[in-house]
């Protein structure tokens, strides 16, 4: 049985050779108004995200209503049960509305507790990870992204895009080792 | 001793330029070669030599008489009705303050900026995983039926008993678990584009495949920077007040009851100062010999030492403070029985615990006054083992020395340590070790994103102002007008 792989094109890699080169070809691209492109890069780069035109990102947002969702569990946990359900008398400590400063200390922990797997859960929604591969892995040359590469990939999917004018953009950017990655289907 | 000069040949300009955090000008392929080699390489000998009998001693200690303790009884320990907390809660103390520094270098000094942290984060938060781990056996089996362990755990039960909120005992499950959850968050996450380093320099196989896994697909796009950033901002804004948070709760199990010796407001600054303090100690007491033996110079550098050397001096001279305040408040208190307890404290039969407490978080730290002492590592080494020692001796101490000598002398009583006490507390220190050796041979030691995002040309301004060139994303969008040249 012969089988063939259907290959759909994802767009192209190109490689910088500085970070300092990688961010004015960011800005290059981000002036020509395309959508679906990304810097890649080894660290962080600062100014990158002016680069590319980005601003803060949205995630204390998800983090403040997750950490005040442990706030409330917390004071709900302690409070029902030990004033509400089943109040214990120790040491002669009440049992009523002047407990609660006695649940602060839990109350801090778990406000912490679930704002840190908001946290966690809310970055890897934001950037969709965890997955097991990408179409940019097919590159060789792209690993060594987490060495000393930069690199600038634009996605077939962006409105923008065309195979020749796109490549042509690159290589005026500067853009080496211009490679067109494909995803088997 | 190699340092980085701070006065160069250019002259007055560069007086108070600071010390390169990367020695060398190392490239970023020799940054990342250098940290990954240590995985991909054979291990030296040395360290099966060392591996080997840690995890014998782990093996025996923790895992073989913690079974000889569930399957006869706690009995095996020395706690007896006096010292009911003794040796498993000393220890308990010890670990869990070693656990502090890993997350002062990777919270505090991340939102305070220091970026010598860069290059010793990594492996301090390792060592705060394992030292939390340790910690977390003790109370564990302290409770004495370990199968009742999870009645600590608020979960409806069929006794409709739950759970003493107002318990300082009961703040300290909620404390050490979110404080072991956040830890293990926070190392991970800032581990994920090293492990991708791992995985793209790794041939296609199992090894590829595990590294493929636990890096999560990383991609290292400035589009998963930018929140990758902001979520290690944010829990290094969490984890700091927790950190602090996590031995203050330690020390409330002591400060919140009536004992004379523990009552005292002091108690957590005192606690958390020393936690920080044994567990610089600790992490210099790693490093300095992985430094050695991986040839890590170029990356922990002298400076890192000196840092550390300094803040033990720091924080060892507030415990030293404490120490004397808390003499000096038992005299001018004028409480009786507080002077009692400290009176024991200090010439009872174990004042020798005591004094080793003075000498070694008090006395010895004061070495580091001296620049000679902090740039020679054999000095460095020596000072951190007393410091160690010093503050297990400080948990002794105020467990020890302090109940068997409560309030009536008719109650008053006696404490040694069994054979099982000692062997297993050296056998959690066999877990500890062996424990980062294996991390040591897996895992990057060195964050190695960081240190690049540390060097020098790293990024686009070093000066961190906006260009002319750039713009903001509300210009971008068009809701600002982009301002001109002119």
């Amino acid at each position: 049985m012969a089988t063939t792989t259907i290959k759909r094109v994802y767009g192209y890699l190109a490689e910088f050779d500085s970070p300092q080169a990688l961010a004015k070809a960011a800005e290059k691209v981000r002036d020509a108004g395309f959508n679906k492109w990304d810097a890649h890069s080894p660290y962080p780069i600062h100014g990158m995200d002016g680069a590319m035109g980005m601003g803060r990102s949205k995630l204390p947002w998800f983090v403040f209503f997750g950490g005040l969702t442990g706030f409330c569990t917390a004071f709900c946990l302690a409070y029902f049960t030990q004033v509400l359900i089943y109040p214990t008398v120790v040491q002669g400590k009440p049992a009523n509305i002047f407990t609660v400063p006695a649940f602060f200390p839990i109350m801090f922990e778990l406000t912490i507790l679930f704002s840190a797997f908001t946290t966690l859960f809310g970055l890897l929604g934001m950037i969709q990870l965890p997955r097991l591969n990408h179409p940019l892995f097919e590159s060789e040359n792209f690993a060594r992204v987490t060495d000393d590469g930069f690199f600038i990939s634009v996605e077939a999917a962006d409105t923008q895009f065309s195979q020749e004018n796109t490549r042509k953009f690159l290589e005026e950017i500067g853009g080496a080792n211009i490679e067109l990655i494909e995803e088997e289907l | 001793m190699a340092t980085g000069t701070t006065a160069t040949s250019s002259g007055e300009r560069n007086v108070l330029r600071r010390d390169a955090l990367v020695l060398n000008n190392r490239s970023f392929a020799w940054i990342t070669n250098r940290v990954c080699g240590i995985i991909e390489n054979r291990q030296p000998l040395l360290w099966w030599i060392l591996f080997l009998p840690c995890a014998a001693l782990a093996a025996f200690g923790v895992a073989g008489l913690l079974s000889y303790l569930v399957s006869t009884g706690v009995g095996v320990w020395g706690n007896n009705n006096r010292v009911m907390w003794g040796w498993p809660i000393v220890n308990f103390v010890f670990w869990i303050g070693i656990g502090h520094a890993g997350t002062l270098i990777s919270a505090i000094l991340f939102l305070t900026r220091q970026n010598w942290r860069t290059s010793v984060n990594r492996a301090a938060e390792a060592m705060t995983i394992f030292a939390v781990m340790c910690a977390g056996l003790f109370p564990a089996f302290h409770v004495g039926r370990i199968w009742m362990a999870w009645f600590l755990a608020p979960i409806p039960n069929a006794n409709a008993i739950w759970q003493n909120f107002k318990s300082p005992l009961l703040w300290d499950v909620f404390a050490v678990s979110t404080y072991f959850t956040v830890s293990l968050i926070f190392w991970f996450l800032g581990m994920v584009p090293d492990l991708a380093s791992i995985r793209d320099r790794c041939k296609p196989g199992l090894r590829k495949l595990l590294y493929g896994i636990a890096s999560l697909g990383w991609r290292g796009g400035n589009r998963q920077w930018r929140h990758y950033e902001m979520a290690y901002l944010l829990l290094a804004a969490l984890s700091t007040p927790l950190v602090l948070s996590v031995h203050s709760v330690v020390s409330f199990d002591f400060a919140t009851s009536v004992v004379p010796g523990w009552h005292t407001t002091i108690f957590p600054p005192y606690f958390v100062a020393g936690a920080i303090f044994g567990g610089f100690a600790m992490v210099l007491t790693l490093m300095i010999p992985a430094r050695a033996i991986y040839g890590l110079h170029d990356l922990i550098t002298m400076k890192h030492v000196d840092n550390m050397a300094k803040i033990i001096l720091l924080t060892g001279s507030i415990v030293g403070y404490a120490y004397l305040m808390e003499l000096f408040i038992s005299y001018y208190g004028a409480n009786k029985y507080e002077a009692a307890a400290f009176e024991k404290r200090v010439t009872g039969p174990f004042w020798w615990a005591y004094a080793s407490m003075m000498f070694c978080n008090v006395v010895a730290p004061q070495a580091f006054w001296f620049k000679w002492c902090r740039q020679n590592l054999m000095v460095v080494m020596v000072v951190a083992m007393f410091v160690n020692i010093g503050m297990w001796f400080e948990r002794f101490v105020i467990i020890v020395t302090t109940l068997p000598r409560m309030w009536l002398p008719g109650d008053w009583g006696d404490f040694s340590p069994t054979w099982v006490d000692i062997w297993t507390f050296i056998g959690t220190i066999g877990m500890f070790l062996a424990l980062f050796l294996l991390f040591l041979r897996f895992l990057p030691c060195i964050n190695i994103a960081e240190v690049k995002w540390t060097k020098e040309g790293a990024h686009v301004h070093d000066d961190g102002h906006q260009s002319d060139n750039e713009i903001t994303e509300r210009q971008y969008r068009g809701d600002e007008a982009v301002p001109t040249a002119g």
